[in-house]
C-alpha cells in the first residue's frame, strides 16, 4: 500500500468521521446534562431530508441547512417533552423519534418529489462544496506526482467542506463551554446530581432543556452534512446506524470531548476501509467479505461496550427524569 | 389505594393514547392531500373487511405476538430488548437449516424441531448481549442494535455466499422440501370439505395464515404461565421492579438478566415459523421486515401482558395489511405511513404515557372526592 492510498483512506477518514463527531458531540450535550438520546439517529435522518429538499428547491445550501436543523431541533424539543416535562421513559422516547423521522423523512419525500422517497440529486450552489486551501493541488495527478508532504497537504488538510472543519473546532468548544464556563459546570452538575443544582437554585428543567436543544443543533448540522456534503440528496434511511455508532463512540470516549474526536476518527476509519475492500485485500493478502468490513464498525463498538477498553461510568443522574419533590 | 380504577389503567389509558397517535397520523393525512376519513376507511376495509383480508392481518398479527411477547418478557426484567429484528432473522437461520438439511416426511415431525432451532438461534443471538449486560454492564440497548446490524451483514453473506440455492440469480435459498410446509388456511378449509374455488373461497386460500398461529397462541399462554404462574417469573418481576429488593431477596441478576434475555431472542427467533417455515418456505433476504421493532410498540400497548400483546399485534397486523391495502388504492400514502403511526403509537403510549395518565388520575381523584 502506497502513501497516496493510505492518505485517500486517511481523507475518506475524515469525512466519514464528520457526522459521527457531530452527532457524538450532541449526545454528550445531551447525556451530560441526564437526558439519554437513542434519537441522535432520527434526528440526523430528519435533517438530512429537510435539507436536501430545502436546498434543492431553494438551491442554496444554507438556507437546506437551516431547514435541517429545524427539522432536528423539533424532534428534539419532542424528546424534551417526553423526558423532561413528562418523565417518560428516554430510551424508549428515542426509539419513537427514530422510528418517526425514518417514516416521515420517506413519506413526505415521496408526497413532495414523487421519486420513491429520495429527493433530487442537490448540485453546484446547494450542495457543500470542498474548500482548497491556497497553494493546494486539486487534479488527482498533480497529487500523484507532488513531494510526499504536498500529496498530505492536499489530499488530507485541503479540500473538506466548511461542515468537517466546523466539527473538528466544535471539539475544543465543546470542551471549553463544559469544563470551563459557569454554563457547562451547572450542565454537568445536573446530569450527576439535579437535586444539589436545584438545591442551588439553578432551573434543572430549562437547563436540561437547553442541553437538548443543543443536541438537536449539532444532528442538525450532521445531517445536512450527510446529504449535502458527503452525499448529493437524501435517500431512505441514509444514516445507516451512525447514531448508534456515535452513541458508542461517546461511550468509549467516556462523555469527554477530546476522546469523542478520537472515537469518532476510529469509527470513520473502518466506514472507510469499508469503502476501499480492494487496500484492506492487499493489506491481508486474502478476500475479506464485504460484509465483514461493513459489520466490522458494529463489532468494534460491542467490542468496546464489553468494556475491553476500560470502564465507562455514564453520568449519574442519566435517564432519570428529575422530580422535585422527591 | 390506587390513583384510578384498574380498567382505566388497563384500557382507558392506552386507548387515548392510541386515538392521539391515529389523530395525528390523519393530520399527516390531511397534509398529504388526502381524506384522512376515506383512508381510514379504506384501511379498515382492507384489514378485516373479508376472510381474505382476515387471512392476511392475522399472518402479520402471529409474527408480532413472537416478537411482542419478546419485548415483553425483556420489559418484565426492566430490559429493552431492541435486537428483536436480528434475534428473528437469526431465528430464520435456524428454522431454514432444519428445513433444508433434513428431507422431513410430514410437517408434523418438523414443526417442532423447526421451533426448537428457531428459538435456539433467536436465543444465541440475544445471549451475547445479555452476557454484557449482566457481566460486564454494556448497556442492552445499545449492544441490541449492533446485534441487529451484524445480524442482517451475517445473514446476506449466508445467503449471497453460502447457502444460495446453485444457478439462481435471486438471493434466496433453495425452496424447502415438501414435507416441511405448514398447513395453511387453505389446508385447513380442504380438511373442513371446502374446496378453494369459487369467490370468497379462492382468495382466502391465498392468504399466509398458517398453523404458527396456533403456535404464536400457545406462546401467549405460556408468557403468561411464566411470568405470572412460576417461581422464575416472579423473580424476573421482583428484579425488574426493584434489582436491590430482588438482589436482598437471594436473586441472582446475572441469572435474571440471562435467562430473561434468552426466552426473549428466543420468542423473537420462533416469528420464523411464520414468516420463513409458514410463508416463504425458503430463507430470503430481510425476513422480518421491521417486526422485530413493531414489537416494541406491540409491548408498550399490551402492557406487556399476553392478553395485550395479542390485541396490540392484533391491531398491528390489521395496520400493516391495511396499509399495503391503503397504498394501492391511495398510491400517495405508502406504508412508511405505518412506520410513523407505529412510531406515535411508541411516542404516546410509551413516551409520553404520563401526559395521558396524569390528567386522567386526576380526574379519577376529582370524583372519588365528589362520591
Amino acid at each position: 500500500m502506497d502513501l497516496l492510498t493510505i492518505l485517500q483512506i486517511l481523507d475518506s477518514t475524515l469525512r466519514l468521521a464528520t457526522p459521527l463527531l457531530f452527532a457524538c458531540l450532541a449526545g454528550l450535550f445531551s447525556e451530560r446534562s441526564g437526558i439519554f438520546d437513542i434519537g441522535l439517529e432520527g434526528k440526523m435522518l430528519i435533517a438530512a431530508f429537510f435539507s436536501a429538499a430545502f436546498a434543492y428547491t431553494t438551491g442554496n445550501v444554507w438556507l437546506g441547512m437551516l431547514a435541517g436543523i429545524a427539522g432536528s431541533v423539533a424532534l428534539a424539543a419532542l424528546h424534551g417533552v417526553a423526558s423532561v416535562t413528562f418523565r417518560g421513559n428516554q430510551l424508549i422516547s428515542g426509539v419513537a423519534i427514530n422510528f418517526l423521522a425514518a417514516g416521515f423523512t420517506v413519506l413526505i419525500a415521496q408526497n413532495w418529489f414523487g421519486q420513491g422517497g429520495r429527493t433530487p440529486a442537490v448540485a453546484g450552489p446547494a450542495r457543500f462544496e470542498g474548500l482548497n486551501w491556497p497553494g493546494a493541488l486539486e487534479k488527482s495527478e498533480d497529487i500523484r506526482n507532488a513531494s510526499p508532504l504536498m500529496q498530505a497537504y492536499s489530499e488530507l488538510i485541503s479540500g473538506h467542506t466548511i461542515l468537517t472543519y466546523v466539527a473538528l473546532i466544535t471539539v475544543p468548544i465543546t470542551w471549553y463551554v463544559l469544563f470551563r464556563t459557569r454554563f457547562g459546570l451547572r450542565l454537568r452538575a445536573v446530569g450527576e446530581n439535579p437535586g444539589a443544582v436545584d438545591t442551588a437554585g439553578i432551573n434543572v428543567t430549562s437547563l436540561r432543556y437547553i442541553a437538548v436543544g443543543i443536541a438537536g443543533l449539532l444532528c442538525g448540522l450532521a445531517g445536512a452534512y450527510l446529504a449535502t456534503g458527503l452525499a448529493a440528496g437524501f435517500g431512505k434511511d441514509m444514516t445507516a446506524g451512525r447514531g448508534f455508532i456515535a452513541l458508542a463512540a461517546l461511550i468509549f470516549a467516556k462523555w469527554r470531548p477530546w476522546y469523542a474526536l478520537f472515537a469518532c476518527l476510529l469509527f470513520g476509519f473502518l466506514q472507510s476501509l469499508s469503502l476501499r475492500p480492494d487496500a484492506v485485500n492487499n493489506l491481508v493478502r486474502f478476500e475479506v467479505p464485504g460484509q465483514l468490513l461493513d459489520a466490522l464498525p458494529y463489532i468494534l463498538t460491542v467490542v468496546i461496550l464489553a468494556g475491553f477498553v476500560g470502564k465507562a461510568i455514564p453520568p449519574r443522574a442519566g435517564g432519570e427524569p428529575y422530580v422535585k419533590e422527591r | 389505594m390506587d390513583k384510578m380504577p384498574r380498567w382505566a389503567d388497563v384500557f382507558l389509558t392506552p386507548l387515548i393514547s392510541l386515538i392521539l397517535a391515529f389523530f395525528v397520523s390523519g393530520l399527516v393525512v390531511l397534509y398529504i392531500g388526502e381524506n384522512p376519513i376515506e383512508a381510514l376507511s379504506i384501511l379498515i376495509e382492507g384489514a378485516v373487511g373479508s376472510a381474505y383480508a382476515w387471512g392476511y392481518t392475522l399472518f402479520y398479527a402471529t409474527n408480532f405476538i413472537f416478537t411482542g411477547l419478546a419485548v415483553s418478557v425483556a420489559f418484565h426484567a426492566r430490559m429493552f430488548n431492541i435486537g428483536g429484528e436480528g434475534q428473528a432473522a437469526m431465528g430464520g437461520l435456524g428454522v431454514a437449516l432444519v428445513c433444508l438439511m433434513i428431507p422431513w416426511p410430514h410437517w408434523i415431525l418438523a414443526l417442532p424441531v423447526a421451533v426448537i432451532f428457531g428459538a435456539l438461534f433467536g436465543a444465541a443471538w440475544a445471549a451475547i448481549p445479555a452476557y454484557l449486560q449482566a457481566k460486564r454492564g454494556s448497556h442492552i440497548v445499545i449492544t441490541t442494535i449492533m446485534f441487529n446490524f451484524i445480524a442482517a451483514a451475517l445473514l446476506v453473506y449466508l445467503v449471497v455466499e453460502v447457502l444460495k440455492a446453485p444457478g439462481q440469480m435471486s438471493p434466496e435459498t433453495a425452496a424447502f422440501q415438501e414435507g416441511s410446509n405448514l398447513p395453511k388456511i387453505a389446508d385447513f378449509l380442504r380438511t373442513l370439505g371446502l374446496a378453494c374455488e369459487g369467490r370468497p373461497l379462492e382468495r382466502v386460500c391465498r392468504a399466509p395464515l398458517n398453523i404458527a398461529f396456533i403456535v404464536a397462541l400457545v406462546c401467549c399462554w405460556l408468557v403468561w404461565l411464566l411470568i405470572w404462574r412460576t417461581r422464575l417469573g416472579y423473580e424476573i418481576r421482583s428484579f425488574g421492579h426493584s434489582e436491590e429488593a430482588a438482589v436482598y431477596a437471594g436473586i441472582s441478576p446475572v441469572k435474571i438478566t440471562m435467562i430473561a434475555m434468552l426466552i426473549s431472542g428466543g420468542l423473537a427467533g420462533l416469528m420464523a415459523v411464520n414468516a420463513v417455515m409458514g410463508e416463504a418456505e425458503r430463507l430470503v433476504l430481510d425476513t422480518v421486515q421491521g417486526a422485530g421493532f413493531i414489537g416494541i410498540a406491540v409491548a408498550l400497548m399490551g402492557r406487556s401482558h399476553p392478553v395485550g400483546v395479542f390485541l396490540a399485534a392484533l391491531l398491528f397486523g390489521a395496520l400493516v395489511q391495511g396499509g399495503a391495502e391503503l397504498e394501492f388504492e391511495i398510491p400517495a400514502i405508502t406504508r412508511d405511513m405505518i412506520v410513523v403511526i407505529q412510531a406515535l403509537v411508541i411516542l404516546f403510549t410509551g413516551a409520553l404515557d404520563n401526559m395521558v395518565r396524569m390528567p386522567l388520575e386526576r380526574m379519577f381523584l376529582a370524583r372519588r372526592k365528589v362520591g
